[in-house]
């Protein structure tokens, strides 16, 4: 974990932020959480459009699958319903464990794909999932250094 | 976690290497030592929060102790003086049976005001700027510029997605802005003075479970207790059985005038419930057959039973809002620091501006956004990556302020809207105060006044910020070679 930092934060001490691309939400399915996949013309030069593509086509089945209401979501709210919701004080619910899939989806895409092309993505969670964030930073070329990672956000306070 | 344990030695270290490169004297030690702030300390919406952030309601709760003193001592009055005789006189499963409804209705309540309904956190600036961009470029042919709408076909009906000027984001689907709490809310629903919070997609079910084991309760109580003078008249008489058990009769006032409001709007959310709407849509008829021939509500699953279990059992989606999280140092401006940087709220930043200099907040803007870098488990909210690195062009941030008093009236409206959402079953007191409805203009232009003081302080100057960049991180590069 520490050495995948360290590359991204090489490209962070090596490069300056230059724009921020905004994926924006799809709601043409109703309220489930989903992303444009409409590829942004700003990073035409950048990626490749498949790529993008892809990525954001996964996340949206993650995000399905978290929403999804079958059996296994059914069961668990009669569950916790029967416990009175303290169930949920020991036990993660569904789409938190869906959520952290997401996270880890995240960070790997970046480090193989948008890291190397000079992007970051960034999880839509901590943008309250209306967008996709997409930093877009000019490659300086000076060398960074590999520096520990700062102070986090707080880490995983989940409600 | 385990990253600050590790970070903080190596922050300690860069504050202090730069203060020996620059000349000006930096209160590092200050800074660092200052206590971290929660988000919750630094939310901009206008709600209370309870023990360090885990409890979250609306401003004014006064209406939800009233609540919660009906309820306790209807019940307890119950227990007290009713239940010992019937449970000798016909079964011991009647307080049983009303412990259990009594311990589920608080349950319900206490989730209901305490959760998070859903509060879509606002944008972050560059966000906000990125929109504004968009609708500005949308408008660039010179005529009025367009009202602030989006139109989205969801299953084949046409919704408009509206902007929410104190958020500044486009509202998604059934979602609304209540100017009690000064949020928008996913799914909203209405604001529930009685329960002391919002009702959204977060806690609706826990309301419905509520007011419909309230019901329950109620009508249990009021039952039971006529059963019991009526039982006691056939010993003692009439007038001596009232006389006797005074507490039944306080009980039963209570009762017969709850149970009419609270079973009635248990009937009313439980249509809902079955059609898929909110009481907002209800109320103002969005999907009703009046409207036009082909309206009709793209959300429902189209029968009951669906409905209900997406309502009741579907998945519970997390907070949005980390109100427990950190807020992060690196929300403040490179700019003098009265600035109130964000366009919502300017407390976090101002607390962080009182000891550092525009160098350390480069820095600190560099390397903690680092730390907000995805594979993280935080749920960030509006605080995380609220800095405009690397130029936020001014022109956008000015267009809100310039527009914002014209703006204002569909926003009103909207805000009205809001007011608007009681239950039609009377079982709520109109909580439409003449003092609230005013307010929440007063506070939308929260951007302005700050976007004004932006512009005319001088914003940063990304080519200055760049170079101070540049020089901060070949400082650190020394250092670490050394």
């Amino acid at each position: 974990m520490a050495t995948e930092f360290h590359n991204l934060q090489e490209l962070r001490h090596s490069a300056s932020l230059a724009t921020k691309v905004f994926i924006q939400r799809d709601y043409s399915e109703g309220t489930v959480c989903r992303f444009q996949t409409k590829f942004p013309s700003e990073l035409d030069s950048r990626i490749e459009r498949t790529l993008l593509e892809d990525t954001v086509k996964t996340l949206n089945t993650y995000y399905a699958e978290a929403e999804k209401m079958g059996g296994q979501s059914y069961m668990e709210g009669c569950l916790a319903c029967a416990t009175a919701y303290i169930i949920f004080l020991c036990m993660e619910t569904h789409y938190e464990k869906v959520l952290k899939k997401i996270s880890g989806y995240i960070q790997e895409q970046n480090e193989k794909i948008y890291a190397p092309r000079g992007l970051l993505l960034t999880d839509p969670i901590e943008r309250g999932m209306r967008v996709m964030e997409v930093s877009v930073f000019e490659d300086r070329g000076s060398s960074g250094s590999s520096l520990s990672s700062s102070a986090t956000s707080g880490g995983s306070a989940q409600r | 976690m385990l990253h600050l344990g590790v970070a903080e030695p190596m922050r300690d270290c860069e504050y202090s290497q730069i203060s020996t490169r620059s000349s000006t004297p930096m209160e590092t030690p200050f800074k660092k030592r200052t206590p971290k702030r929660r988000k919750w300390q630094a939310f901009p919406g206008r709600n209370k929060f309870y023990c360090d952030g885990r409890i979250m309601m609306a401003r004014q709760t006064g209406v939800f102790y009233l609540t919660l003193v009906l309820i306790l001592v209807t019940s307890g009055l119950f227990f007290s003086f009713d239940c010992p005789f019937l449970s000798v006189k016909l079964t011991p499963a009647i307080p049983v049976i009303g412990g259990v409804l009594f311990v589920f209705v608080l349950g319900t309540l206490f989730r209901t005001s305490f959760s998070d309904p859903g509060v879509l956190p606002r944008a972050t600036p560059d966000e906000a700027a990125d929109l504004e961009k968009q609708i500005t470029n949308c408008s660039s042919s010179g005529y009025r510029p367009p009202p602030r709408t989006k139109e989205v076909v969801i299953n084949g009906q046409t919704v408009k997605l509206k902007y929410c000027f104190t958020c500044k984001i486009f509202r998604p689907p059934r979602a609304s802005h209540c100017s009690l709490c000064d949020n928008c809310v996913d799914r909203f629903d209405h604001h529930c003075p009685w329960v002391g919070n919002c009702v959204g997609k977060r806690n609706y079910r826990f309301f419905y479970l509520f007011i419909l084991s309230l019901s329950f309760l109620t009508i249990f109580i009021f039952a039971f207790v006529i059963t019991h003078v009526i039982l006691r008249s056939h010993q003692e008489g009439f007038l001596s059985a009232l006389k006797n058990s005074p507490a039944s009769v306080l009980e039963v006032v209570v009762c017969f005038f709850s149970v009419w409001s609270i079973v009635g709007l248990s009937g009313f959310h439980t249509y809902l419930i079955s059609s898929n709407q909110t009481t907002n849509e209800d109320i103002k008829g969005s999907w009703s057959s009046k409207r036009g021939k082909d309206n009709y509500n793209p959300y429902s699953y189209g029968n009951i039973f669906t409905n209900c279990c997406a309502a009741l059992c579907g998945p519970l989606p997390p907070s949005l809002i980390n109100r427990r999280g950190f807020v992060e140092s690196d929300t403040s401006q490179p700019t003098p620091p009265t600035n109130g940087i964000t366009m919502y709220g300017s407390t976090q930043s101002q607390s962080h501006m009182a000891a550092a200099t525009p160098l350390m907040q480069t820095e600190t803007v560099i390397l903690t956004n680092e730390g907000s870098l995805p594979g993280r488990t935080s749920l960030g909210g509006p605080c995380s990556g609220a800095l405009p690195l690397g130029g936020q062009p001014t022109p956008p941030t000015s267009n809100p302020n310039l527009s914002s008093d014209s703006d204002m009236l569909p926003l009103r409206k909207d805000h009205i809207d809001g007011l608007h959402h009681h239950h039609t079953d009377g079982g709520h007191h109109p909580f439409l105060t003449p003092e609230e409805a005013p307010s929440p203009p007063g506070m939308l232009p929260c951007g302005s006044p700050v976007g004004h003081s932006h512009t005319v302080q001088g914003f940063y100057n990304p080519a200055s910020q760049d170079s101070l960049h540049e020089d901060s991180v070949r400082g650190l590069v020394k250092l670490s070679s050394v």
